[in-house]
Formats: structure tokens, sequence, C-alpha cells
């Protein structure tokens, strides 16, 4: 092992941040490397060094081993940390930069190939004594023999790529009638994600929690777990709520999945930070999944728990000293909830989002975590993972966390960006969750179509949004005014102004108008009700108003001139006040009587009567002071009168064409 | 520091009464302005079916929410256009005020075409002129919104048409002083008023709507015969692409504010204005609310007007001037959002040693440039023997002549009473106060009617007496009667303003509000800048 002093994150985002400010803690130099989109990112900016690598897409950044150990190489680089996803469980970057001189912040490239064969994985663990689910996952991959292994297994049963993860290439198959098509499209999703169509079959435990145990081992022989984490929160094998410990788990389960997983890291001489993934059935029965053999996202939960730096444990493990922490020294205090905060549309099929984040602030709570990668400003690409951030809740129990972690998300400001929030916060509210009755099932069984519907703002929201825009259209021409008295706001010394807004909300016009009252506030007309506004409170992006007299908090952001985005309990709305735009302020006021515009000769006329042309089409050439000039429709539409007439003089402002505008 | 102790029990039955009865008046000048609101809504299913926003819709859309407006003339042409209070229409079909646009202070003057299509009225072109002449004296771009079938022929007036020219005059004369003046054309301009776009600095022309000619199609038909439609003689777009005299063509009436309110912001006019020093100011302890509950309807009541400055100025704060001189004019040094003021009030009649005194204090003022605010409730200056002998008119005419001729502003409010040279004194209409509003239960004129009729009597008694004939009690008691309502009717503040003679009635409660506005815009009058040219800006 060689001592290092530096260290270049091979990663972006929130954890290459996430890295970074431990690396840095520790004294570390730390190296950035970027892409061409991630220029401006916070993990560039927080690095002593940074070094552009590429391209926007990944296989010309951050997956281009050659560009990376380059940058290792110029920088002086003497550690890589590759964070998780791109290269961190890529055995041949592990084994370049071994190669390099360079120490790997993570397992051997032995244990990173093992476990990314998920035949081979399981097989190992077989004999390791590890519980497997039932299952095939032999090299022979004839239709006939997976078909018959599936036979054996008994239905339900799951197809997955052999080198997959992350959902793709897996089939839950019910029942052997659509066991071929299934195993057919695996393949060819599996071939495209991962380069391998090899296929494995395990049994489908139904309903299962997916619960995962942290390991972590030294280069001394040492190898504990760090208590488990329930991941049962998916959608689409995708994990979206992770946290620790898991709600229905028992001492012994522990030590029995503890025990097991450090079996299993320990069969493999593992080294650093690895988890071992187990389906949990109803029963108490836990089944070996896989093994991640890298830092997860979801790791917070369990360094709330342990209080512990599990990235520092990685740095420490890779300067190969000892973990210095034995099994009985490990303990569990309090629960820690963690979500993931994604740019997608919940109410498009989770489509991912990109866009410009006009305002982050980060709830400022305690027992509050965020592990994010953005800033105000900042531009999502569409180039790389739709993760933003992470939110992490700590409480001496489950419910505090739960409590806190809604707060959190209620409370932290993110506009310009359409995110998964208001879902987050709806599976956080959910009762089952709050019950710890979660499993893979939750998400599938409560959240349709319907439920996931986007919803229009209601009458307070709309409300409060208006008044906000008022106040902040308001403060915008008191700030371009010499000077007006606070006194003077809102006053008119007739009858008050009616200010009206038409916003476009989800399929609706919402008519609105705010009128301040001599008494105070606002009378607000949305719809056919009028709702009395109070702003008790207004800062930048919070505020605090009441409706009819009820209190609420909102976020809200009016820097853009006619919207204004609100956020109330999580759920964002950007209402578009139609009569700030209207739809003629962007067309060009053409009149379709087109003259000449100085004295010259028509070199060429190219249309006549009856001819379609639209806004900018060439119509003739003018030749004057030796420069031809060209004549443009300025409307859409037909032409009905050709004046113009090639090689002839005309004179300035002589009628060339006529044309009737088009019908709309 | 000398806060005013106030003696008013705000639970007190005479402050409940008070305060009832002044709002029934301040109900009353709502209602009458609701008149024309609900007269001019009556027509929005039109507007809205021809793709336009109604009048009041166009005015707030100019303007920039929630900032101050200070409405001008909300009454004129009341009990003009007919002497039936109950169905005459204030307003003189026309809203004007002043308000901001982008945050630049401007003069408003638009067309309240849900009103027989924005038909002038008698007072609708004084009301204009009146309006063009405060933008001019206090720097404010002029900002007009028409759509008006013109002068009503069938009410055609030559007085009128004479000095409707001063209209167009001072739209040269405003381009000349350097204050950019601005039009939109919301509907026709025709005739006239073909030179409102004629003469405006910026043209704005509705595609469709908006149309200018000095004869429409029919009076084009009728005087040579030509048959043309309107939009070849005088729409927008023709405007736009042929005679130049639109120089931004919109596409409707909201894409057209926006457009004049994109104009004025780009006028960068506040960059001529030096903000003053921020002064901190205290609100007044006392609420400017309660002033409806101190002061009597009626002006034959006394009070102590130091009451009602004590809900007008910052921290109910003031210093007064001479207490114990001429006691019945009240001068006090104050201030009102933090600008000093010269006040003057009346706790009745001036006397010879009050009138010596205003004179001194307004010359005080003047001296140190500080603004004076007269609150009107004067019935005169002292008649009798003791005070013809001790000089009543040499020092009321110093009193006069120094409120003639002192150059700070001088905003005046009548609260009460306001008559005979009482109120010249008290820089009433005729000293052009920089601004002058009523209160509702204001009375202004030569005398009271009583007082008036009283007189009368008197008059006709002596003369009786001296030609020994007796007096024909029944004609006097009549004729006492018909003079009373003959002074009374013309002396009532919706009366005085319907004919101009303030620039509208406010609500008393407004009152430190209106004040404020109006130092502030005369402070940005005096602070700011401007580039005056000598013919103004042609359109070549």
């Amino acid at each position: 092992m060689r001592k290092f002093n530096s260290i270049l994150v091979a990663n972006r985002g929130e954890i290459a941040v996430r890295v970074m400010r431990t690396a840095k803690s520790l004294g570390y130099r730390t190296i950035a490397v970027y892409s061409e989109a991630d220029a401006n990112a916070l993990h560039v900016r927080m690095a002593d060094e940074a070094v552009l690598i590429g391209a926007a897409p990944v296989q010309q950044s951050y997956l281009d081993k050659a560009k990376i150990l380059d940058a290792a190489r110029q920088t002086g680089a003497e550690a890589i940390h590759p964070g998780y996803g791109f290269l961190s469980e890529n055995a041949d970057f592990a084994k370049a930069c071994e190669a390099e001189g360079i120490v790997f912040i993570g397992p051997t490239a032995e244990a990173i190939d093992l476990m990314g064969n998920k035949a081979a994985a399981k097989r190992r663990m077989i004999a390791a004594e590890v519980p497997c689910v039932p299952g095939y996952e032999d090299p022979d991959q004839s239709d006939a023999t997976l078909i018959a292994a599936a036979k054996k297994i008994g239905f339900p049963i799951m197809v997955k790529a052999a080198a997959g993860g992350g959902g793709r290439g897996m089939r839950l198959v019910h029942e052997e009638k659509n066991l071929v098509a299934a195993l057919g499209s695996a393949r060819s999703e599996a071939l495209n994600a991962f380069g391998s169509d090899e296929l494995i079959l395990e049994k489908a435990i139904i309903e299962p929690r997916h619960v995962e145990v942290q390991v972590f081992a030294d280069t001394r022989g040492n190898v504990i777990h760090l208590g488990e984490r329930d991941c049962s929160v998916q959608r689409r094998h995708q994990k979206v709520v992770e946290e620790a410990p898991c709600p229905v788990m028992t001492p012994q389960l522990r030590e029995e999945m503890g025990a097991a997983a450090v079996d299993a890291a320990r069969s493999i001489k593992y080294r650093g930070a690895g988890t071992v993934e187990f389906l949990l059935d109803s029963a108490g029965s836990f089944y070996f999944l896989e093994m991640n053999t890298r830092l997860q996202v979801e790791h917070p939960v369990t360094e709330l728990v342990t209080g512990l730096d599990l990235v520092a444990l990685q740095i420490r493990v890779a300067q190969g000293e000892e973990l210095g922490i034995a099994q009985e020294d490990v303990k569990l205090t309090g629960h820690a909830i963690e979500v993931r905060l994604y740019a997608e549309d919940t109410t498009q099929d989770f489509l991912p989002c990109t866009g410009r984040i006009s305002r982050w602030i980060p709830a400022d709570l305690d027992g509050v975590r965020f592990d994010s990668g953005i800033d105000s400003g900042q531009e999502i690409s569409p180039f790389y993972d739709p993760m933003i951030a992470k939110v992490i809740a700590y409480g001496e129990n489950r419910e505090a966390a739960r409590h806190r972690l809604i707060e959190g998300l209620k409370e932290s400001v993110l506009f310009g960006l359409t995110t998964n929030r208001g879902f987050l916060i709806d599976i956080l509210s959910e009762e089952k969750f709050a019950k710890g009755e979660a499993t893979t099932a939750f998400i599938g069984e409560l959240f349709d179509e319907s439920r996931l519907a986007a919803k229009a703002p209601d009458e307070a929201e709309v409300a409060m949004a208006a008044v906000l825009l008022y106040q902040a259209e308001r403060d915008r021409a008191r700030n371009a005014a010499v000077f007006v008295e606070n006194e003077l706001l809102d006053w008119s010394s007739t009858h008050p102004l009616i200010t009206r807004y038409i916003f476009d909300a989800v399929e609706e016009k919402i008519d609105t108008t705010v009128s301040p009252r001599r008494e105070g506030g606002y009378e607000v007309g949305v719809r056919d009700s009028v709702l009395i506004v109070e702003v008790m409170n207004s800062g930048v992006n919070r505020a605090q108003l009441t409706v009819d007299g009820k209190r609420k908090r909102v976020h809200f952001d009016a820097s853009e001139e006619g919207i204004l985005d609100l956020a109330h309990d999580g759920k964002t709305c950007r209402l578009v006040n139609s009569l700030a735009f209207p739809l003629s302020a962007e067309a060009t006021a053409g009149s379709g009587r087109i003259a000449a515009p100085m004295h010259g000769t028509l070199l060429e006329v190219f249309v006549k009567p009856g001819d379609t042309v639209e806004v900018g089409s060439r119509l003739a050439v003018l030749e004057a002071m030796k420069m031809q000039h060209d004549i443009l429709a300025d409307i859409d539409g037909t032409v009905t009168e050709v004046f113009a007439v090639a090689a002839k003089q005309v004179s300035v402002d002589d009628m060339l064409f006529e044309i009737e505008a088009s019908e709309e | 520091m000398t806060v005013y102790s106030s003696k008013i029990v705000t639970s007190s039955e005479g402050f409940a009464t008070n305060r009832q009865e002044m709002l029934a008046l301040v109900d009353e000048l709502h209602a009458l302005k609701d008149r024309a609101k609900q007269l001019s809504e009556k027509r929005r299913k039109l507007f809205e079916e021809r793709g336009q926003i109604t009048p009041r819709e166009r005015l707030v859309r100019l303007l920039d929410p929630g900032m101050p407006f200070l409405e001008l003339f909300g009454l004129a042409n009341f009990t003009v256009d007919t002497t039936d209070r109950e169905k005459s229409i204030p307003g003189a079909s026309t809203l004007a005020g002043i308000g901001f646009i982008k945050g630049v202070r401007c003069m408003i003057y638009a067309s309240d075409s849900g009103i027989n299509a924005g038909a002038m009225t008698q007072k609708s072109g004084e009301k204009l002129r009146k309006c063009q002449d405060i933008a001019l004296e206090k720097k404010l771009p002029f900002v007009h919104l028409v759509e008006s079938a013109g002068a009503n022929l069938l009410k055609y007036q030559v007085e009128s048409w004479a000095h409707g020219g001063g209209g167009f005059q001072r739209l040269a004369k405003l381009s000349a002083a350097g204050i950019p003046t601005l039009v939109v054309l919301h509907g026709p301009s025709t005739a006239g008023g073909a030179y409102f776009p004629g003469m405006s600095d910026y043209v704005i022309g509705i595609k469709g709507r908006g149309r200018a000619s000095l004869g429409g199609a029919a009076l084009v038909r009728a005087a040579t015969g030509e048959i043309s439609d309107d939009e070849e003689l005088a729409g927008s777009e023709m405007h736009a692409t042929i005679t130049g005299l639109v120089e931004y063509l919109a596409e409707d009436d909201a894409h057209g504010l926006m457009i004049a309110r994109d104009i004025i912001g780009r006028l960068g006019w506040n960059d001529n204005c030096p903000a003053p020093a921020i002064r901190s100011y205290k609100e007044p302890v006392y609420n400017p609310e309660e002033i409806a509950g101190v002061v009597p309807v009626d002006y034959r009541k006394p009070y102590d007007v130091r009451e009602v400055v004590a809900r007008l100025v910052d921290g109910s704060d003031f210093e007064e001037f001479k207490p114990r001189y001429g006691s019945t004019l009240v001068c006090l040094q104050a201030s009102i959002f933090g600008h000093a003021c010269g006040i003057v009030g009346n706790n009745g009649p001036i006397d010879p040693d009050g009138a010596a005194k205003g004179g001194q204090f307004f010359q005080l003022c003047d001296q140190a440039n500080i603004p004076l605010i007269f609150l009107n409730n004067i019935t005169g200056y002292m008649v009798g023997k003791e005070y013809e002998q001790k000089g009543m008119i040499k020092h009321g005419s110093k009193m006069i002549q120094a409120v003639s001729n002192v150059r700070v502003p001088k905003i005046t409010l009548y609260i009460g009473a306001s008559f005979g040279a009482g109120n010249y004194g008290m820089a009433g209409l005729a000293y052009d106060p920089d601004f002058l509003f009523a209160w509702p239960n204001a009375k202004t004129g030569v005398m009271g009617g009583e007082q008036a009729a009283l007189t009368m009597d008197q008059v006709a008694r002596s003369g009786a007496e001296r030609k020994g004939v007796p007096v024909d009690e029944e004609a006097l008691a009549a004729q006492k009667k018909r003079l009373t309502e003959h002074f009374d009717s013309q002396a009532d503040a919706f009366y005085t303003s319907g004919r101009l003679l303030d620039m509208g009635v406010i609500d008393p409660r407004d009152s430190r509000k209106v004040i404020g506005f109006a130092l502030q815009t005369c402070w940005e009058a005096r602070n700011r800048k401007v580039q005056p040219n000598s013919f103004g800006v042609g359109r070549l």
C-alpha cells in the first residue's frame, strides 16, 4: 500500500461533493474532473484543482478511463475515488489505476469482477453458505435449459441480466407461457445496457423488503458490518426512499444478516466499503441478492445512525490502515431516512426534466442533511442522472426522522426545475409508510396514474400566488421610482384599483383579481370565490400569509416578470400571468403591404399572385447603391397583388406586393 | 419633540356622531363615482366582443400594481350635464390622475369610452387642460388613452371649441418643455381629436381599432362624395405604414398598454431626479382614521384644528408658531413623510393679529423653502368697527399678498368652510395652489347661505325703514329661503368639484396620504432636470 496525500474524484454531482467534503476535512488535496457541461458545477468549484476531461456525453468524459488517468497524471493525483456509478465498479479501471501506481479507493479488481457478474457471484455465495434465492446461474443460456430451470425453481420467477443492475434487463414472469418472450426482451435489453446478454433466473419473492447490509473490510483481515438499510420503497426497481434501521429488524435477525454479509465479504477477501443486498420476506427469511462493490447512494443513513464517516473509513482502508473499529464498537442510535430528489416529472411518467435551477435554498433544520451538487443558477443537463440531491433526516426514532424529513423537503426552496418533491412528501406521509409496512410493492400499489396526475393549484394557492406576484410587481416599480413611502403603497385616492391576472394553470385559465383593502390585506377573487389574503411577512423567497384567517407558509420565486412559482406543502406550481404575455407581443406587426424601401432596380421577382408565402419569404431582390436588398414578406399569407416587375426601376414607397394574411 | 396631547375621546357620542355623518358623506362620494363606473361597466360585453379592455381596466393595466394613485377631477362635470343631482354623471367621461408606470410618476388621462363612446362632455376639455397644466408644472410624462367619439355635435357650444385648442397647444408646450407625451389610440380620435396623436411625441395605434382622421368616412362622403372605409382613411395600420403617424402598431389593447409601459420604462426618466435624503419619521401617534370622528360635518360647530393636524403629521408632533398671538389662525411647523412643512389652520375667523401672523409665517416658510399646507375652515376675516379700525383690510391684504407670492409649494384642503376673502388668504383656487382637494363636507363661496340671507334680510328691512313702508314679512321669508338655497346649492363640495373648482373630493381619512403624495410630487418636480427645447419634437 502506498500512502497518498491527494485524491482525484472521478465523478460529478452530489457524490463528488460528498467525497471532497471529507477529503478536504482530512487535509487531502482534492482534484475534480469535469465535462464541458459541468464547467460551473459545484464539485468543480469546490476542488483544489479541476481538469476538463471532455464533452458532455459520459462516454467522452466521466466514462473515459484514459482521460481520467491523464487528469490524474497531470495533477499528480495519488489516489482516485470513483464515487458510485460511472467507473466505480469497473474492474479494468481499478486495474489501470493500480498499474499507474494510483491508489483506487475501492475493492480489488478481482472483487469487482466477481461481484459484477451476478451468476458468478451467486455461485460463489452459495459456496460460502450465504442464503441465496433459489435460481439458475449457469453459463448454458439456451431457452430450453432456462425454461427447464424455471420450472424447477417454480413461478413466479425473476429473469435478470447476469451483468446487470438498476433494473435493466429485469423481468418478472408469473406464468410459464410468458417466459420465452421475457427471455428474448431481457436478452436484448441486457446486451444493449451491459454488452452481455447472459441471463440468470431467480425465484421471485413477492412483496419482499429490500434490506441491505453495509460491510467494511480493511487489508488486515478485519471485516465488520455497520447494520442494515431498508430500501424497499422503489419504483421500477429504482430506490426512492432508504432508511436505517429497517423497521422490522430484530437484534437477532440483524446478527444473522450481518454475519451472512460479513461472510460474503470475507469469502472474496473484500476490501473497503461494500453492500450486501438481501430480499427479506414476510416470514423473516432473507436471500442474497447481490453485492455492490462501492459506496452506495444511500450510505448517509448508515452514517447518521452509526456516527461514522464512511468516506473517511474508505480513505483509511485505502491508506492500508486498520479500520480501527471492532464489530462490538458499532452502535446504532436513532433512525435515519433518506429520499432521492430527482429532476423528473411525476405527472408525465417520471420523465427526466432539464432546466435551470433558479433558486435552491436547502432548509436549515436540525437533523436534516442535504447531499447535493446543485446551486442556484445551475443548469441541469440531459446528459446525467436526474438525481439532483439527497435529503436525509435523523431522529431519535423513526417518527421523528420522518417528520423532520417531510419538513426538510417542504422547507427547502427549489424553483426552476420540475422535481419529484411532492411525490416524496406523499410517500413519507402515507400511513403505510408511517407504520413501517412499505415493501417493494408499495409505490406500485398506492401511486397509480390518477394519483400522480398533475393537480391544478387550489384557490388558496392561486390567491397567495396572485398577492405575491402583485407585491413583487409593486416592489419592482417602487425600486424604480424616485421614492414612494410605505404608507402610500396599495393606496388609491379613489376606488381600489383592481389588478387582474389570468393564470395559465393545468389545462385551465384562472381569472384572478387582487384588490387592496382599506383595513389592510387584499381581497382576492379566484374563479368564483373571494378570499382575504394578508401577508404577515415576506422575505426573498419565503412568505407567511393568511388566507381567510388560516396561516400558511409558502416559498415563492418572482424573479421572472409575469411569473410566480409557488411551493406550498411541497407542491410546486408555476403560475404564468397570460396577460403579461400577449400572444401578439411576439408577432411581428406585418401589414402584408410591401413597398420599396428605397429607390433602385428590381433584379428579380420571385412570387406571383396566388403564391403562399410566410414571414421572411423572399419576394424580390432590389439593387440600390450597388447593394442588393432582399424584399421579404412580413406576414404569412397569399400574394394577392404583384406590382413589381423585374428589371424595372422603382421609387421609394412604390407598392410592390400585397399579401393577404392567412387565417389563423 | 412635542407630541400633541389629544383631548378627543374616541368612545364619546360626539365622536361617533361626527364619524357617522362624515362617513355617510364619504359613501355619497363613492356612490357618485360608482354611478359613472357602473354606467361604463354596462358596455363591458361590447368591449370584450371587440377584443378590447374596458377603460378602467386599461388604466389599471397601464399602472404599476400597488403603487399609489391620486385621482384628479373625479367629479368633473357633476351637475353640469344636468342639474339633477340624482342623474348627473360625474367624471366628464374621462379618468385622470397621477400614477406610476414602471416607477415613473406620470399624468394619465383616459377616455371613459364606456360612457357615450367617450364623447366629450362640457367639462372634459377643461379637465384635460388642467391635467396638462399639472403635468407641465410637475414634470410628469403625459399618457393619454384615447377612444372618443369626439365632441357631441348635438350639444355643441362654441366655448368648448374655442378653449378646446388649448389641449393641443399644451401638448406642444409639454414636448417643448422636455416632458414626453404619449398617446395610445384605443379607438377613434377623429376631427379635432386627430391632433391628439398628431401632437403627441409617441403614438401607439391598436390594429383594427385605433383611428385618426380629420373626417370619418361619413363626413368625407358628405363633404366630397368620396367613398372610403375607416381603415384606409384612419386605421392604425395605415398610419404605421403609410403616414408614419403611428410609431408603434399594437395587436390589441393589452399589447398597446404593454408597449406604453415599455416606452415609459425606457425613458430613463428617474435617472434625472435625485432621490431625497432618507429621513426617518414616525407615523402619527393618533390614527388618521380618527379624522372622520374629530370633525363635525357642520362647519358652524367649533373644534380645534390641531386635533386634525395631530392626525396628519409625523409622530403627531408639531411646534406652534405664536400660539398666543392672533390665535384663531393656527400656524404649525411639522413634517409629513419626513418633509418639513408649514401648516395653517383655522380656529375661528381671522383677526388682524392673525392675518399679520399668517403673512409672517408664509414668508418664513418661503425663506426656508418649506411647503405650506392650508387646512381651510374659514368663514372669513373679522368684521366690525373694532377690527376695521385695527386695520383688518391692511393686515388681511398683507396675508393675501404673502400667499400670492410665496415660492414654495402650496397644498390646500377645504376641510370645512372656505368663504370670502378667507378663502383667498388660505390659498384657495385663485391663488394657484399646487394641489387643492376638498372634503365632502366642505362648503365654499363668497359667504354662507344663511349669512347671505340674513344680510339681504337686513338690507331689505333697512330699506323699508328708510322708505317708511311696512316690511312684507312673507316675501322676506320667501327671499330668505330662496337665497339660502341659492347659496348653499353652489357651496356644496360635490357641486364645486363638478365645476373643477378643486382637483377632487377626497375621503378625509386619506388626507395624510393625499398631502404626502402631493408633497412628493412637488419635491420631484423641483428636483428633476428636464431638457427643454424650443419647438417641441416634430414628427418629421
